[in-house]
């Protein structure tokens, strides 16, 4: 690679003038050209290719596929499933990013006056960041199965019937949100914290003066003052929450039936147990669009609301 | 700040503390019990043994998968590394009309969520015949992250590395890559940690992608040698238990000893990503 690399530099020799204009205004184009071809063939490529198999009926294995134009697509709109999903997506990423804002500011605002606790607070709250999502799954079953699970074992012990937490098709994506929430809600709090320390301490002296309310003050000062952390941490974690997938798999493996599949949950069941893999193309394509769309659309309105404040 | 509301937010700040701590004190103390034993998991066993723990270890075949996940995080790392900081140098540093869109370019694929590609990666894997190989997922997690590297390393080394020194450089006579490698890499350590760190946690606990394509239990890294023990043990929730402790518990005793590094080098990704 040296080697290489040496003999590229070498075909202009530092030491003329007349050369040195030369290099200067070249691209350089070998230095990245290595890391372009890990995301060409990694990412581009399958992502084009991803469109082709979308136009066919292809099971996954076999070398036979034939061109069925867009009944693909038809199929997905007509199919009752795909709504189930686009709907527990979009509550697993609009779900996940209202409470770990929420959530997460209100850590952020507390951890930022003096108190003793906030050192263990914070490295408690931000611990399940670093993680595996997968075996945090694992950890929030032994809490919600509803044989011995801790809840139901607590609710039992004050004399209440157990539920069905994960088994429930209407409770169970909420519990997923509760958990991603609780395993990703340190990174909120992290930005929201930096954030805060940002605000100049001049701004509350004079409001104090002024004789504003701590409510006015956190309306007028802190929020406007916090836009750019709060347009990341939107972005982030809408990203985040649609692309979910290990949670799922660990809590309820998308179901019962698919009742809390997610686009991916459901791509990777339609690939590999249902040997479906034109239509698990189709729906990658959906949810490719979801994602782009919807990150836009956050990141447009709240980049808006930065320049008002 | 009065005492008393001082005192007040500091009960919060316990609580929140206690709630957050919960599902670690239910992970161990189910951990601790052994099968057949439904009693509350909120309390401990009256007896102590760490049968679950052995047993775990040897079924689940932890070992083995450790080693796995070991090799594929650091050599992805090392390759992100020497490649990302290599193919950001040129992109800070030369505005051409190529290097501007290879940018946007890079800048783009992060938008791009990567499961869109999987069914066509897996079959392309499967064609190369690299499935069930470490190296397919080293190669396939240096190229998903990629994007995020040459974004954290460019911004950085616009902003803080001073062309003088590059121009001091050339003038003694060093080539491109010597002025790289030898003078602007060193002084890239902050990025540099920041890029092993978010490496380190993601790929590390990456699911997604080792599930695809590490199949063969000799390959399995953690997160999927979790699963399929999991799979085999559903009605022994303590064996689940205790290998879910094992597997968490490295990278939860790095993140206490080094927290400030990774809280600083997690948020940074964050910011720019």
């Amino acid at each position: 690679m040296s080697e290489l690399a040496g003999k590229v530099s070498n075909t202009v020799n530092p030491k003329k003038p007349k050369n040195y204009k030369v290099e200067k205004h070249s691209s350089l184009w070998w230095m990245y050209l290595p890391a372009l071809l890990f995301v060409t063939t990694f990412i581009v490529y399958p992502f084009i290719n991803g469109f082709r198999i979308s136009f066919t009926d292809w099971n996954g294995f076999s070398q036979e596929s034939n061109f069925i134009g867009l009944d693909q697509y038809r199929r997905m709109f007509s199919d009752p499933t795909t709504w189930t999903v686009v709907r527990n997506t979009l509550l697993y990423g609009i779900g996940s990013t209202i409470l770990q804002n929420v959530i997460g500011l209100g850590y952020a605002l507390l951890l930022n006056s003096k108190i003793k606790m906030r050192t263990l607070t914070r490295t408690v709250v931000y611990l399940p960041v670093i993680i595996s999502p997968l075996i945090m799954g694992y950890i929030f079953y032994l809490i919600f199965a509803f044989q011995n699970g801790a809840l139901n074992d607590a609710i039992t012990f004050f004399g209440f019937n157990p539920i069905n937490a994960l088994g429930n098709p209407s409770v169970n994506p909420l519990i997923i949100v509760l958990v991603n929430t609780y395993q990703f809600v340190g990174i909120a709090m992290i930005i929201y914290l930096a954030g805060l320390q940002s605000i100049s301490k001049d701004y509350y002296e004079a409001a104090d003066i002024d004789g504003a309310s701590a409510f006015q003050q956190f309306k007028s000062i802190t929020l406007p003052l916090l836009a750019p952390s709060i347009t990341i941490n939107v972005v982030l974690n809408i990203i985040g929450g649609l692309k979910l997938f290990d949670v799922i798999i660990a809590l309820t493996g998308g179901g019962p039936g698919n009742a809390s599949q997610s686009s991916s949950t459901f791509m990777y069941s339609l690939y590999f147990s249902r040997q479906d893999a034109g239509y698990a193309a189709t729906q990658g394509i959906l949810v490719a669009f979801m994602i782009l769309i919807i990150s836009l659309l956050a990141l447009w309105y709240f980049k808006r609301k930065e320049i008002e404040a | 700040m009065s005492t008393t509301k001082k005192m007040i937010l500091t009960l919060v700040a316990f609580f929140i503390t206690v709630f957050h701590i919960i599902p670690f004190y239910i992970l161990i103390t189910t951990s601790l019990k052994v099968r057949g034993d439904f009693s509350s998991r909120w309390t401990f066993p009256d007896y102590f043994t760490l049968e679950n723990f052995t047993t775990a270890w040897q079924s689940a075949n932890l070992g083995n998968a450790f080693m796995n996940s070991f090799i594929i995080t650091i050599g992805a790392a090392i390759l992100l590394i020497f490649f990302g900081s290599m193919a950001a140098y040129p992109l800070a540093r030369r505005a051409t009309k190529l290097n501007k869109a290879i940018l946007v370019l890079f800048v783009a694929i992060m938008v791009v969520p990567p499961l869109t590609a999987l069914v066509p990666l897996y079959q392309m894997v499967v064609e190369i015949g690299m499935l069930n190989t470490r190296t397919v997922a080293i190669l396939n997690n240096v190229a998903a992250f990629m994007p995020l590297t040459i974004f954290l390393y460019s911004g950085f080394i616009r902003s803080t590395i001073p062309k003088e020194l590059e121009e001091a450089a050339k003038i003694d006579g060093c080539s491109t890559f010597g002025i790289f490698f030898k003078i602007v890499f060193p002084l890239l350590k902050p990025v540099t940690a920041s890029v092993l760190i978010i490496a380190c946690v993601f790929i590390w606990n990456d699911y997604q992608f080792a599930i695809f394509f590490l199949q063969s239990s000799d390959v399995h890294t953690l997160t999927v040698a979790m699963d399929s023990f999991v799979g085999a043990n559903q009605n022994n929730l303590g064996l689940v238990a205790a290998a879910a402790f094992m597997a968490m518990i490295p990278m939860a005793i790095l993140f206490l000893f080094l927290q400030k590094y990774f809280i600083a080098g997690l948020s940074s990704g964050a910011v720019k990503g």
